[in-house]
Parts: C-alpha cells; sequence; structure tokens
C-alpha cells in the first residue's frame, strides 16, 4: 500500500489522529467522530493493541469529547475484528463509566448495554460479567451508580451461579452509603425485577423495594415509586395485596410532597398495574386524598389525572365511584387557591362529561364549566375553552354560550398578549362550534379588533385566523363580512394598519379564490403601491408576488407587471429589491415563487426538508405547520453542506423572507442552522 | 472529653503557619474562607484575590511521627476574577465568601467556591500520564513533509510528574440580587443551597441555568438599634450528627435542639466585654463583622473566632471554655498555645489583656476543625494557622 515516497491516501488519517490531541477541543472532537475511519485505516489488530489502550486513558478531556467517545465505542464491534473481539472494547468504556459526568456515564452504559448483546454467552461470564462486579465495588458511587444500569442486561445470558452473585451486588447496591447509587438501583428496580424469575422477584425485589420505599432520602423513595409499576405488573392479582401495597399506601401517604408528586404522577399507570379490584378498594381513597392534599403540587398533579383516572375505572361502578368520591373533591378544586392547580382541573375536566353522559353533566358538571370560565386566572378560562370539544358533544355548546362569551370577550382584551395570542389560536375552533351567526352576531367585531392590536404576534395571528376562518365559511361568507373591512383599512391613517390589509390579502387570497382577489383585493394593492411609506410599499411587491398565482395571465401582464416595474426603480432600496425578487418569480413563468428552490437548494437540504415533510411546492411557501420543525435546530447541523452551499442556502433565505406565512424569526433559525453548518 | 481546655488529656500545640510574615498586607492576600474536606485529607482556603489554595496534609512516617498537624500546598488556583455589572454599575469584587467540598465520588475531589454573586463548581484532578508520538511533526516539533508519511503512528501513553488540575466544571450565575453569604451541600449528594441577605436558592448540582428561591418576609418587630444588629446572625452550622444547629450572633454562640425551636439549649458568650463597645465598634464598622462558627468531628465542641487574634473553644460536657491565640510569637514547632484572659474589671492581673488594648483590626473570622482528628485551622488576615492537640 505505502511506496517508498509515502502514501498520500494516509495524509488525511495521519492528521485525524494527530488531532484526537488537538488543543482545540472541536477538532478533538471532529477526530473523535471520525474514530471509525482511524480504525479503519488501522486495521482491528492496530485498533486493539493501539488504538484502544490510547482511548481507555483519554478520560481526562471535556465532556462533550468523551461523550462522543462513549457513543462511537458502541458501535465498533466490527472495527475491533468482530464478536469474537468485542470484549477489547470494555476497558475504555469501564473507565467512561466512572467518570463523573453523568451523561458521559450514561452513554457509557448505553454503549455497554448494547456490545454485552454482542458477547457469547462464554464471554459474557469471562468478560463483561466480571467488569459489572468490579464496577459495583468501585470505591466511588460514580462506578457503583454504572454498575446499576448493566445487571438486567447481563442476567438472563448466564448460569445460575453467577445469576446469584449478580442479585447479591444488585441487592449491596441498594443499601449502598450514598444515596446517588440507591437512587439508581431504585431506578433500575423495576427493569431488573423484568429479567428475574418470578420466584425471585418474590424474595428479593420486594425486600429491596420496600426498603428503598421507606429510604431515608425522598429522592430515592420517589424512584421506588415508579418502580412499584413494574412489579405490580410482574405479579400474580393474589400477591399483590401483600407484597406492593402496604408500600404503595405508604407512599401515597408519604410525609415528603415529593413522594406524594410521584404517586399522584404515577396514578394511571398504578391503577392499570394493580387491576380493577384494588383500585376500588385502595386507590379511590388514595386518590381522594391527594386530590386534597396540602402541597399544591400534588393537588396539581393529581387534577391532571382526574380524566384518565375515572375513564379506568371499572365500568359497572364507574358512575357510583365518580359521583360520589371524585366529584365532591373535583368540586373543591374548582375554588383552590393555587392557580396552578385550578388550570390542571380545567385542562381535564371537560373531559368527565363525556363519561358522565348528557344529564350529569348538565346537573354537576356544567356549573363547574360555568364558574371556571369566570375564574380569575386566564389560563384556567383558556383551558376550558381549548377543550370545548368534549362538551360539544355530549350537551351541545349552546348551553355554555352565554356564559362562553363574556368569558372570550375578556380574555380577548386581557393585558396580556400572550393570552390575547392564546384565545385567538382556538378562535377558528370556537366559530365551527358556535355557527356561522352565533359568530357573526358576537365574535366577528373581535377578530377584526385583533387586526389593529399593538402587538405585532396578534396581528399576525389574527391575519392567519382570518385566514381560517374563510377555510372554515367560505368565500361568500368572506365577501360580505370581512373583505369589505379588511380593504377599508387600506385607508388608515396609520401605516401599521395599511400593512395589515397586505398581509391579510396575502393570507385570504387563495382562500377567497380568483374572483374575490382580482376584482377586489387587487385594485387596492395596486394603489397602495404609491403609498409614502416604503415599508407599505415593499410589501406591495411581497403582496403581488405573493397572490400572484391566484391571478390570470391577463391580470399579471397587464396590472401587475406594469406596477412592479414601477417599484423595480423605486427611490428605496429595499423597495427595489422586493420588485426585482417579485418580478424575477411573477413573470418568469406563470407558476410563482419558489419554483426554482428545487434547483437552488443542496441536494442535501431538499432531503431534511422531504424528511422533515416541508413541500418545496410550487405554491412558493412552506406552510406554517412546519414551523415547528424548522426549529428542529439539530437537524440540519447533521448534514454536511458545502461552503457553496451555504452561499446558496443564504441566497433563498433573502427571498424566503419575502414569503407569506413565513415569519422574519424563522428565517432567523434558518439562518442559525447555515451558520452552524459553516 | 475533648479537653478544649486544655489540662486533664491535652494542650492545644502550634503545628504550621502559613503566609507571608511581612507587616504590610497585602489586600488580595487576606484569608476570606477555611474549610476542610470530608476526610480532612485535604484543606481549602479561599482569599480577597479570588485564589483557591488547597493543602493536603502530609503523609505520616516512621521517621517523623509528629506530621498528623502538616499541610502541604496540593493545588492553587484562580477562582473568581474581578467583574464590572454594565447594568447596575456594580463592581463584582473576586473575594471568595465560602468553599465547600463535596462528598468525594471518583477520584478527583470536587468543590464549590463562591463570591458575591457567582457560584462555581471545580474539580481537582491529577495527571500523571502523557500522550506522545505525532504523526505530523518530530518529537522537537519539527514539521513532516506530509507526503512522505508511511506509516501510522498512534500516540502512546508515558508516564510524568505528578499534576494537579483545577478546572471548572459548572457555573451558577444571575441567580442572587444581594451578595451571597454561604453554600451549603446537601445530604442527597445532588442539591445544594446558596443564600444571600435576603434569599435562599435550592440548585441541583448538574443544572446551571435554573433554581428554586426561598424567601421569607422580614420581622416587623421593633427592636433597639444595636440589638438588631448584633442579634443578626453571622453564621449557621448543622452538627455532624445533624440533631443540632449552631448559630453565631456577634457576641454569643448558641446551640439548638431541631426537636425544639423556641430557645437553644447551649448559649456561650464570645466576648461579652465588648457590650459597652458597642457604640465605638459600630463606629470602626466592626459591628458587622461576620463571625463563623464550627464543630469539632464529634460534636462535643465548638469554636468560633474574636478580636486581637483570639479565638474560642467551647466544650459542651465540661462547659469548660478557652481562649486562645494565633500569633507569630506563640510560632515555634510544638509550642504549646497558653490560654489568654481579657480583663474586664478595674485592676488588671498579671497575664491579662485589657478591654481597651484588644486590636480590632486582628480578627479571627474563619476557622475550620478536621472531621476526625484534634487538628485546627484559623485564618488571621493573610496567615493560617494550623494547630494540633499534644497529649499530655
Amino acid at each position: 500500500m505505502a511506496g517508498a515516497d509515502g502514501d498520500d491516501s494516509l495524509y488525511p488519517i495521519a492528521v485525524l489522529i494527530d488531532e484526537l490531541r488537538n488543543e482545540d477541543v472541536q477538532l478533538r472532537l471532529n477526530s473523535i467522530k471520525k474514530l471509525s475511519t482511524i480504525a479503519l485505516a488501522l486495521g482491528v489488530e492496530r485498533t486493539r493493541t493501539e488504538l484502544l489502550p490510547f482511548l481507555t486513558d483519554t478520560i481526562y478531556d471535556e465532556d462533550e469529547v468523551l461523550l462522543a467517545l462513549a457513543e462511537q465505542l458502541g458501535n465498533f464491534t466490527m472495527l475491533v475484528g468482530g464478536p469474537e473481539y468485542v470484549h477489547c472494547l470494555l476497558p475504555p468504556l469501564e473507565s467512561l463509566a466512572t467518570v463523573e459526568e453523568t451523561v458521559v456515564r450514561d452513554k457509557a452504559v448505553e454503549s455497554l448495554r448494547k456490545i454485552s448483546q454482542e458477547h457469547s454467552p462464554v464471554d459474557l461470564e469471562v468478560h463483561f460479567e466480571p467488569l459489572v462486579k468490579r464496577l459495583a465495588s468501585g470505591d466511588w458511587f460514580t462506578s457503583r451508580t454504572s454498575a446499576c444500569g448493566l445487571f438486567s442486561v447481563c442476567y438472563p445470558r448466564v448460569s445460575s451461579t453467577v445469576k446469584a452473585e449478580i442479585r447479591q451486588h444488585f441487592r449491596t447496591l441498594c443499601s449502598d452509603d450514598t444515596p446517588m447509587v440507591r437512587r439508581a438501583a431504585a431506578s433500575k428496580l423495576g427493569e431488573f425485577a423484568k429479567v428475574l424469575e418470578l420466584d425471585y422477584v418474590k424474595s428479593d425485589i420486594i425486600s429491596l423495594f420496600t426498603a428503598l420505599a421507606s429510604d431515608e432520602q425522598d429522592s430515592v423513595r420517589l424512584l421506588a415509586v415508579e418502580a412499584c409499576v413494574s412489579i405490580a405488573t410482574l405479579l400474580p392479582q393474589e400477591d399483590l395485596e401483600t407484597l406492593v401495597m402496604p408500600t404503595l399506601r405508604q407512599a401515597a401517604e408519604d410525609k415528603s410532597w415529593r413522594v406524594r408528586y410521584m404517586v399522584a404522577d404515577k396514578f394511571s399507570e398504578l391503577q392499570k398495574a394493580v387491576g380493577p379490584e384494588i383500585t376500588k378498594n385502595d386507590l379511590v381513597p388514595a386518590f381522594q386524598n391527594l386530590l386534597k392534599d396540602c402541597e399544591a403540587e400534588v393537588r396539581a398533579a393529581a387534577a391532571n389525572k382526574v380524566k384518565e383516572f375515572c375513564e379506568n375505572l371499572p365500568e359497572d361502578s364507574r358512575e357510583q365511584i365518580i359521583m360520589t368520591h371524585i366529584l365532591p373533591c373535583v368540586k373543591e378544586l374548582v375554588s383552590d387557591t393555587n392557580q396552578h392547580v385550578k388550570s390542571a382541573l380545567a385542562s381535564v375536566i371537560m373531559g368527565l362529561s363525556t363519561i358522565l353522559g348528557k344529564d350529569n353533566t348538565i346537573e354537576h358538571l356544567l356549573p363547574l364549566f360555568l364558574a371556571q370560565l369566570k375564574d380569575e386566572c386566564p389560563e384556567v378560562r383558556l383551558n376550558i375553552i381549548s377543550n370545548l370539544d368534549c362538551v360539544n358533544e355530549v350537551i351541545g355548546i349552546r348551553q355554555l354560550s352565554q356564559s362562553l362569551l363574556p368569558a372570550i370577550v375578556e380574555l380577548a382584551e386581557d393585558a396580556k398578549w400572550r393570552v390575547r395570542l392564546a384565545i385567538i389560536e382556538y378562535m377558528p375552533l370556537l366559530a365551527g362550534q358556535l355557527g356561522v351567526e352565533f359568530f357573526d352576531e358576537k365574535l366577528n367585531t373581535l377578530c377584526m379588533a385583533w387586526l389593529i392590536d399593538h402587538v405585532y404576534a396578534i396581528r399576525e395571528a389574527a391575519t392567519c385566523n382570518l385566514m381560517k376562518l374563510v377555510e372554515k365559511f367560505g368565500a361568500e361568507w368572506a365577501q360580505n363580512t370581512i373583505v369589505p373591512k379588511v380593504l377599508g383599512m387600506a385607508n388608515d391613517p396609520n401605516y401599521l394598519h395599511r400593512m395589515t390589509t397586505l398581509f391579510c390579502i396575502n393570507a385570504l387570497s387563495e382562500a377567497c379564490g380568483q374572483d374575490i382577489t382580482t376584482k377586489q383585493m387587487l385594485p387596492v394593492v395596486l394603489k397602495m403601491s404609491n403609498d409614502q411609506v416604503a415599508n407599505v410599499r415593499f410589501n406591495v411587491a411581497k403582496s403581488l408576488q405573493k397572490i400572484g398565482p391566484v391571478l390570470d395571465s391577463n391580470a399579471l401582464q397587464t396590472e401587475v407587471k406594469p406596477v412592479l416595474e414601477k417599484l423595480a426603480t423605486d427611490t428605496d432600496m429595499d423597495v427595489k429589491y422586493f420588485a426585482q425578487e417579485a418580478i424575477s418569480g411573477t413573470t418568469g413563468s406563470s407558476v410563482l415563487g419558489f419554483l426554482t428552490l428545487s434547483i437552488c437548494w443542496p441536494a442535501c437540504v431538499q432531503r431534511v426538508f422531504r424528511d422533515k415533510g416541508l413541500k418545496l411546492n410550487n405554491g412558493g411557501h412552506m406552510r406554517m405547520s412546519a414551523k415547528h420543525d424548522l426549529q428542529r435546530r439539530g437537524d440540519f447541523v447533521q448534514e454536511n453542506v458545502s461552503a457553496a452551499g451555504v452561499l446558496r442556502q443564504a441566497r433563498m433565505l433573502q427571498s424566503l423572507h419575502a414569503a407569506p406565512g413565513f415569519a422574519v424569526n424563522d428565517c432567523l433559525i434558518l439562518c442559525c442552522c447555515t451558520v452552524k453548518v459553516t | 472529653s475533648t479537653g478544649v481546655a486544655g489540662g486533664n488529656d491535652f494542650q492545644w500545640c502550634f503545628s504550621q503557619v502559613k503566609g507571608a510574615i511581612d507587616e504590610d498586607v497585602a489586600e488580595a492576600d487576606i484569608i476570606s474562607t477555611v474549610e476542610f474536606n470530608y476526610s480532612g485529607e485535604l484543606l481549602a482556603t479561599g482569599d480577597k484575590g479570588g485564589r483557591v489554595v488547597i493543602f493536603q496534609h502530609e503523609q505520616e512516617s516512621k521517621n517523623r511521627p509528629h506530621l498528623r498537624g502538616e499541610y502541604n500546598v496540593y493545588s492553587t488556583f484562580q477562582s473568581h476574577e474581578p467583574e464590572f455589572d454594565y447594568l447596575k454599575s456594580l463592581e463584582i469584587e473576586e473575594k471568595i465568601n465560602k468553599i465547600r467540598w463535596l462528598p468525594q465520588q471518583n477520584a478527583a475531589h470536587f468543590l464549590l467556591s463562591t463570591n458575591d454573586k457567582t457560584i462555581k463548581l471545580w474539580k481537582i484532578s491529577e495527571r500523571d500520564k502523557r500522550a506522545e508520538g505525532y504523526n505530523l511533526k518530530d518529537e522537537d516539533g519539527r514539521l513532516r513533509d506530509p507526503f512522505r508519511i508511511t506509516s501510522l503512528r498512534v500516540p502512546v501513553l508515558m508516564p510524568m510528574d505528578l499534576m494537579v488540575e483545577a478546572s471548572p466544571r459548572r457555573i451558577f450565575a444571575n441567580a442572587h440580587t444581594y451578595h451571597i453569604n454561604s453554600i451549603s451541600v446537601n445530604s442527597d449528594h445532588e442539591t445544594y443551597l446558596s443564600a444571600d441577605d435576603l434569599r435562599i436558592n435550592l440548585w441541583h448540582l448538574e443544572i446551571t441555568d435554573r433554581s428554586f428561591i426561598f424567601e421569607e418576609p422580614e420581622d416587623p418587630s421593633s427592636r433597639s438599634f444595636f440589638s438588631e444588629i448584633i442579634s443578626s446572625i453571622s453564621d449557621v452550622k448543622f452538627s455532624h450528627s445533624g440533631r443540632y444547629m449552631m448559630t453565631r450572633d456577634y457576641l454569643s454562640v448558641k446551640v439548638w435542639d431541631l426537636n425544639m425551636e423556641n430557645r437553644p439549649v447551649e448559649t456561650y458568650q464570645v466576648h461579652e466585654y465588648l457590650r459597652s463597645k458597642l457604640c465605638s465598634l459600630y463606629e470602626n464598622d466592626c459591628i458587622f463583622d461576620k463571625f463563623e462558627c464550627c464543630w469539632n468531628g464529634s460534636d462535643s465542641a465548638i469554636m468560633t473566632g474574636s478580636y486581637n487574634n483570639f479565638f474560642r473553644m467551647f466544650d459542651r460536657n465540661t462547659r469548660r471554655d478557652i481562649t486562645l491565640e494565633a500569633s507569630r510569637e506563640s510560632s515555634k514547632p510544638r509550642a504549646t498555645l497558653k490560654p489568654r484572659k481579657v480583663s474586664t474589671g478595674g485592676k488588671r492581673k498579671k497575664d491579662e489583656i485589657s478591654v481597651d488594648s484588644l486590636d480590632f483590626n486582628k480578627k479571627i473570622l474563619h476557622t475550620a476543625w478536621h472531621p476526625k482528628d484534634n487538628v485546627i485551622a484559623v485564618a488571621a488576615t493573610n496567615n493560617l494557622y494550623i494547630f494540633q492537640d499534644k497529649i499530655n
């Protein structure tokens, strides 16, 4: 391979190896991430005899380097020569499993669990199990906590003698001196119980579970609650009462609120695990107590579970239990002193109506809904409104509408813009349920008022709301009710309101169709091209680009094109820019927007977009629903984009700027991604 | 019995003094906190210059059996730098207000150090191996011709001289409006508290951007001018057993039983003779000094500081107390510390010092007691004195 003059193919590998020790963390990290390339070049033998011993001692490095190393080693089996040699990976992972940084240890344990499956049964006993023992009896708690996560993967595949040793080690760790180890053991108790023979579950696990559940540290006791779910699932019904219930009852009344909170939080799982009989006799009173707990956190957690708990009650006695035991507590929670409790309840209480049926809902639940609709805390009211659909199915929304309206109006005018924003988002849903007449009569004014809100986010949401309303009620409704009002704002003295007209047109043109767009909207847009404020003028250019696809080609050529050409000679730089953008987008073909995207974006970016369900369609713009996906920046960083690709992206970002429904901050997010990639 | 007062079982004797002996003391060298780790193996001090100095216990050997109280420098690092809060136009001093060791979790040691605003978690670790061998350069650093690489070299680890490194692992910042006075690590080993004049924050050791705040409104009951100042608590310590709590106010130390919150079970006067001097102590700002206090390993004795480089010890069983002095004069190896007395009446006996001649610039605010042995560390301005017991 290597000739007398050297081999330039070795050069990149040589760089990678040297950079394992570069002063720059980023370069070290890059090298570690390409560890498989290095190993491949070294061959399996040198990887085993030279690379791994070196890596075993690099535990001085930064956390992120160690984390990457721990992850790489989990996929290294083939690079050290296959399953036969997989045990060579144990020493570096063992030292990584003892570092102080939890994320690194956890990743090392994850990799160890992975490669344990690649060990033959013999190797597992000769190499892997001794490692678990070493970790379990290590001097420092870090190694002992790591051991806790490894018992369950080797237990099923070892001889009965070794099994007995493993059980003994686990027992020891459950009573370790340091709370961290007991916490680790408690969190793995359920997992370990699952691989144990039932007899040992009864003899060993139960006593450990009982001990951990009465540990002096509440942070240990609360983990035992989680284990309770797994253990209860494993045991036959007749053993639950004696083996599990005493501990569970004790946890539900623990003196630490954190433990009680955990019980409340896991209540549905616990309920399923112990079955209907125990639920009836034991869990119902326990749940009542949690709903009446002295700590608000516990009450809130329990309130969150009200609906699920009631749903999972045995059918024969469900209604009776709810009416006599649960509902009285719920009634008290409606007037709780803590707003988090009330809003937790408000987010699920409507769900009870489907369980209890029409008559009970009207008689017992309706007064509660109405009370919550008048609650002083906006979040409570919002949670009720956002769940209206549940009640609608049972009793029809009309029952509520008289109280609903004042609540909505009040939220719509709330001083906090986030509250206003939240209620706007429910508006289409409400409109659908209340019907067009009610809407026109009571809510239309609100929706229009939001368009001139002093907060941009509200105006933006209001615009989007109109679009959804038109999709729901149809173009004719739009033409009669909202279009005239929107177009009227084009003459508003405030330029921000005039711009809102343009934003509304952007949003509505597609839903309103060609006729309304051409005849009513287009003239207004064109007229606004003479606005004295440059911001309005360049938004005219953007709007023309946006509504282009809805217009016929005649209007494009005779009306849109001249105006854009005039704007392209505007004195303002931005107006010129966006006019030119629009011209290149509109006049080149009858299809507007980002047809060019598929040509300009690097293939890898296109792939990302496709994977994320983003459409580079001929309509041109990415849909709002895709916004959240874009915000998961990590996805972009993974992609290898060339410098040229990044430049191209940057150029596209500029034009994305012009896409409606795609706010500036989204572009910024994309920009951030781009920068990260470089 | 711990025999703090000497006599029957043992006396305190000098072991070591750290720090320069110059009369001119640089402000930055003034020790601002002292703390033993859980085993007593390490002793950390922080100073006004933002430095942390860690001393390691010298191993005893057959030819040098008296080394029990000897500590030598193990690691020194700059923990905090002076900063400026531009929003509030406020200088943030680098002074270390408190050091707390974490229970040992692996071969490395961890401690929390704090100045007025920022708490840092430090890792102190040893390294004795170094990687050698590059592909692209020679041992002497000369670059090799990249086109003449005929084989790949994997670095090899070689032994080297022991190196102690301190590296910052976490920075907990921007959570306190007032100055941080105190930090304390929880027994669950995953959370800790930090306290300023008004609030207490609860942190998770792995989470730096979030903490929970506790705040208690001030008690509006009216009090006289000085009584409020001198009754304000400058330090609180739990006993090792967890049953008792000790508080230090300006003139006294009180021991509280956690099972009885209405009054202390023991009260010890530290320097009652100052009660008549409160006016002048107010004028020279001394009344705002924050004296700390500490328990011995078995909770049977307590120690706290006073003025004139005096420090006091109280035996809780025998109720005996003693005043000792940390001074250069008695800094001879194995020299026994003589008890000191302050005269309060008109007549001054021999060996007594009058209240009026106490030096209020020399004060012992910070002291620490070894968790297992009778070894104490006492910070006097820029000097750290270490004393140990001497069996009679």
